[in-house]
């Protein structure tokens, strides 16, 4: 019975987003404010009716319901509960439901911050948010219905896929989704700005700090996908370039052009064509993305023939929302694309250069991502492109970044000051040199690691020597304010993860090996012992476990106990043992028995030893933090008086408090 | 005006995308029509697979339809379509011939003692070269012969129930009521 | 006609950026082509399609019984089957943890004459991405029938 209520709530939510999205558009259009306001408690019984969707959907995984397809397909009897929690986005239909939960999360933050905009503003803007909806739910109900029944009811069920059985898969796409769906907030600023052709700049201002967190929980999932797969996956990788990573890559390369491009159209009004068309861009990719990882249909041509609905349905969807919204654009875009001018030698400038590299980035990755899918449907064959060529590119387009990064702050806005920034080289650059030729004698002299460290002492000697900047010329209070401080610590987070990156890279051994129990390999300053396999059981498996002793100088460092793991429907998974460390981590994986019938015996091992492989994700995490650390500052926070200034139509924008930056 | 440009180079792709997937479906056949239908099968003399001392021909053949089954132990397909062949080629009303192709005969005597063996006889062709002029791409194929020696059906992969209920059997039908 | 300094500005900007067009485009097609693995099925490399290329991808099915592991290294041979091929496979290293009999199998490396050497064997069972492609390659060698799945959803990057 349950179940067709979930069904019956998500057609109750899409009627409601219809309301949400038509009616106050109308309004707004036409001034009418009893349809305009109509948008937040739409938007609020939206929310209500899909998060009791979501909810029947978790209880029936909490009861064993294997009436429910879905629940049959991804859980079974012996699946802990927080798994089976877990299970309700491990699958195609259910992390769509998750989708729009997170979806009206954001509305109804917005709709509850958003009460000192303007209304026709913020009714255009939760109307967009409501078309949004309408066509996740629409897709939803028609073609990817997760409240289907399976008669007769099985006993069990299947299974969750082993590999989403960790803690880490587990919050991975709900973090990621937090920072997918949040930019369809910035998408909807932009949308609604073009709509009521805002000539001034102020809904940029509004739009930074949901930008900023949107962008931050994006990174965390990035990081929390690529911690994981090098957890789980026993290769001792942590990015791959394939299309479901990439898929996640590009919206966030777009999101660092858009965070910056939106500080600069809000400060000074100028790049507001970047401003709009990035936000754009960047919600097309999270969609692209989705659908990509989500439903397979847009990763072979022939899929199509096979289940034409879905893929029409996202080509259809794709098509009119970034198609519409480039045309809206066309015909909206503010015809003075003023703002104040700036030099060649500007901050503009340089966030210019760094937002286009970005851009190159993100596309260079689409081409590459989408080449098989262009060589499918021209029928040049089954083409794959290679991890080289990202990894050729990438690190290419990125090297003018860090290069201008830490004169980013230095450089004054419309015109830069020479002298500033002649020390500025002076200093950081000697001592990123003096540092990268002591690093030469460590490292043997790897080029890709002394050209790591040379990169964190010149991003890290940047940000200080700005810190320091900051510290004497501004009085108490005022010296780091939130954007500033949360700027600092993301550029901080840029030089310990190039580092981190560059080091590993190029100072990581790894070693297949055929061990018999009691022999040692010697791998860095490490002796890793093979202490043989045995048998050992968990909640819903069973595996054959390791026992490996690492000893430095002959005093133990750790015993590590790598896994392979076997789960009811047979699948094999390892576990590998890895021992974290701030300057290294060793990792040890169990690849097979050598004789098949001797568990007892010689084993064939995969030892890593990993130097600064932490330090990746580390930068990362300062990169999320200095995101959410921005958002916070108090510039962000709508006064009152904000209803008046943005109804003046000034067409010179607003006068905004400038700290002396 | 440069404000549509992203709008046009958008939908410039869309549609190239589009053009291809729509392309593809156009060319992305099923069911390749063979050009040997209705066209008398190809002459072939084979060893039979358990007494390969013993030959075959093509007129060994004639007077009697038959369902010659091209397979092989090392062919995925086959073993899908085995139970079925199985199961339902005694009702087909037809002799069922096995080709076994590109195969060592130990292996697939070997997986047919391990799958049971449906077939009235036993043919090899460890080259393969025969089956090129049958047409054949590889395993699992199934040619529907008449009593005259021609093609009148050719199924490409795995008999399925599906294809068994849809194509063969109506196919062997056609075949039956003209028969004289 | 002399330039005024905006448009000279103007001009230089435009230029530069049609520079680093230029060569960005020339950097991406060199990288791509280099970068290019086609992937080919037992079948096809026996008709001589592989012929052109250095490295390329090898995709189909594992034959049921064919994995020998030696016993004293890490080397395995074992032979990968399609409806109208079969390619023995040499490979140094772990093997994945879905490697086995009758898994669709893509091992990335190239030709030493008769048998392939494998860098790089992938068994990942990606619902999304490898099967539909590795089934498509297949069903195109075979001229037909679309292959289907023996298993479903087993592991893989699905939720990523």
């Amino acid at each position: 019975m349950t179940p067709e209520l979930g069904q019956l709530a998500l057609i109750l939510a899409l009627l409601l987003a219809l309301a949400q999205s038509i009616l106050p558009l109308v309004g707004a259009w036409r001034g009418n404010r009893a349809l305009m306001a109509v948008a937040r408690p739409a938007a609020a019984g939206q929310a209500v009716f899909v998060a009791m969707a979501f909810g029947i959907l978790a209880w029936a995984f909490l009861r064993f319901d294997f009436s429910v397809q879905y629940v049959a397909d991804n859980s079974n009897l012996a699946l802990p509960w927080y798994y089976r929690i877990a299970a309700v986005w491990g699958a195609h239909e259910g992390s769509l439901l998750l989708w729009i939960l997170i979806l009206n999360v954001w509305t109804v933050a917005l709709a509850a911050f958003s009460q000192k905009l303007p209304e026709v503003f913020a009714s255009r803007v939760i109307a967009v948010m409501g078309l949004i909806a309408v066509g996740f739910l629409a897709f939803i109900i028609f073609t990817s219905n997760p409240f289907g029944r399976l008669l007769p009811m099985p006993g069990d069920g299947a299974d969750l896929n082993p590999v989403l059985q960790d803690p880490g898969m587990t919050f991975h796409p709900p973090m990621l989704y937090m920072g997918y769906v949040g930019f369809s907030v910035a998408f909807a600023f932009s949308i609604a700005a073009l709509l009521g052709g805002e000539l001034e700049q102020a809904w940029v201002r509004w739009a930074r700090p949901w930008t900023n967190v949107a962008w931050a929980f994006l990174t965390f999932g990035i990081v929390a996908g690529s911690w994981w797969a090098y957890a789980e996956l026993g290769w001792g990788g942590w990015w791959f370039w394939d299309p479901v990573e990439n898929a996640s890559f590009m919206p966030w390369l777009v999101g660092v052009a858009l965070i910056h491009a939106q500080a600069v159209t809000e400060k000074r009004g100028s790049l507001r064509a970047w401003t709009i068309l990035l936000s754009i861009f960047a919600f097309s990719l999270s969609l692209l993305g989705t659908f990509l990882v989500r439903s397979g249909v847009l990763t072979s041509v022939h899929a199509f023939a096979s289940d034409p609905r879905r893929g029409v349905f996202i080509l259809a969807f794709l098509t009119i929302v970034v198609g519409g919204s480039l045309l809206l654009y066309a015909l909206r875009a503010p015809k003075v694309l003023g703002g104040k001018p700036f030099q060649v030698v500007s901050r503009e400038t340089a966030l210019l250069i760094s937002n286009l590299m970005f851009a190159v980035a993100a596309a260079m990755v689409l081409l590459g991502t989408l080449f098989p899918l262009i060589g499918d449907a021209l029928n040049l064959g089954r083409i794959s492109v290679g991890p080289p060529y990202f990894g050729f590119l990438f690190p290419l387009l990125m090297l003018p970044v860090v290069l201008l990064l830490p004169f980013g702050p230095f450089l004054r806005w419309g015109k830069g000051d020479a002298p500033v920034l002649k020390q500025l080289l002076l200093r950081a650059g000697i001592a990123a040199a003096a540092c990268a030729i002591v690093a030469a004698f460590f490292v043997d002299g790897q080029p890709k690691a002394i050209a790591g460290v040379a990169a964190l002492v010149w991003l890290t000697v940047g940000v200080l020597l700005y810190a320091l900047k900051r510290w004497r010329e501004m009085p108490r209070g005022r010296r780091y304010p939130a954007e500033m401080a949360g700027m600092l610590l993301a550029h901080l987070g840029v030089g310990v993860f190039v580092a981190g990156v560059l080091l590993s890279e190029s100072l990581s051994v790894t070693r297949d090996v055929r061990m018999a129990p009691g022999e040692t390999q010697h791998i860095g300053n490490y002796d890793f012992r093979f202490d043989g396999v045995h048998h050992t059981t968990g909640p819903n498996w069973t595996a054959d476990q390791g026992v490996v002793t690492v000893t430095r100088n002959g005093s133990e460092t750790t015993v590590m106990h790598p896994q392979k793991r076997t789960y009811p429907r047979g699948q094999v998974q390892t576990e590998s043992a890895v021992d974290a460390g701030v300057t290294r981590d060793l990792y040890v994986a169990l690849g097979e028995p050598m004789d098949a019938n001797d568990v007892e015996g010689a084993w064939a091992l995969r030892l890593y030893y990993k130097p600064f492989i932490r330090w990746i994700w580390a930068g990362g995490l300062l990169m999320m933090l200095g995101g959410l650390v921005c958002a916070t500052d108090k510039r962000f926070r709508i006064k009152r008086s904000a209803r008046a200034e943005a109804g003046a139509e000034a067409a010179d924008g607003l006068q905004i408090q400038e700290t002396r930056a | 005006m440069s404000r549509l440009l992203p709008f046009i180079g958008f939908m410039l792709l869309v549609g190239l995308f589009g053009f291809g997937i729509w392309w593809n479906t156009q060319h992305d056949q099923n069911a390749i029509p063979t050009p040997l239908l209705d066209k008398p099968a190809p002459a072939f003399n084979l060893p039979k697979l358990y007494e390969p001392t013993q030959m075959v021909s093509k007129v060994d053949l004639l007077g009697k339809p038959y369902l010659l089954n091209v397979f092989a132990s090392w062919c995925i397909e086959c073993g899908v379509e085995h139970p079925v062949l199985t199961a339902e080629g005694p009702t087909l009303g037809v002799q069922l011939v096995g080709y076994n192709y590109k195969d060592a005969p130990d292996d697939a005597k070997g997986w047919l003692a391990k799958h049971g063996n449906p077939y009235d006889l036993l043919i090899a062709d460890e080259p393969g070269r025969t089956a090129i002029d049958f047409g054949v791409y590889g395993a699992p194929e199934s040619f529907l012969i008449d009593a005259k020696g021609v093609i009148r059906y050719k199924h490409i992969g795995p008999l399925t129930p599906d294809v068994m209920a849809k194509e063969l059997k109506p196919a062997i039908a056609a075949m039956l009521k003209e028969a004289p | 006609m002399p330039m005024n300094p905006t448009r000279k500005r103007r001009l230089t900007i435009v230029l530069s950026i049609l520079a680093a067009a230029a060569v960005a485009a020339v950097l991406v097609v060199l990288a791509l082509q280099n970068n290019m693995n086609y992937l080919l099925t037992p079948s096809q490399v026996q008709s001589g399609e592989a012929a052109s290329y250095n490295t390329f991808r090898l995709g189909g099915m594992v034959k049921a019984g064919s994995i020998q592991r030696s016993s004293d290294s890490l080397k395995v041979t074992f032979t990968v089957v399609d409806a109208g091929g079969v390619m023995p496979v040499e490979y140094t290293g772990i093997l994945p943890d879905l490697f086995r009999d009758n898994q669709s199998v893509i091992a990335t490396g190239h030709m030493d004459g008769a048998r392939f050497v494998a860098t790089e064997v992938l068994a990942k069972h990606d619902e999304t991405y490898m099967p539909k492609e590795l089934k498509d390659a297949m069903a195109k060698a075979h001229e037909g029938k679309q292959v289907k799945d023996a298993g479903n959803g087993e592991s893989g990057m699905e939720n990523r």
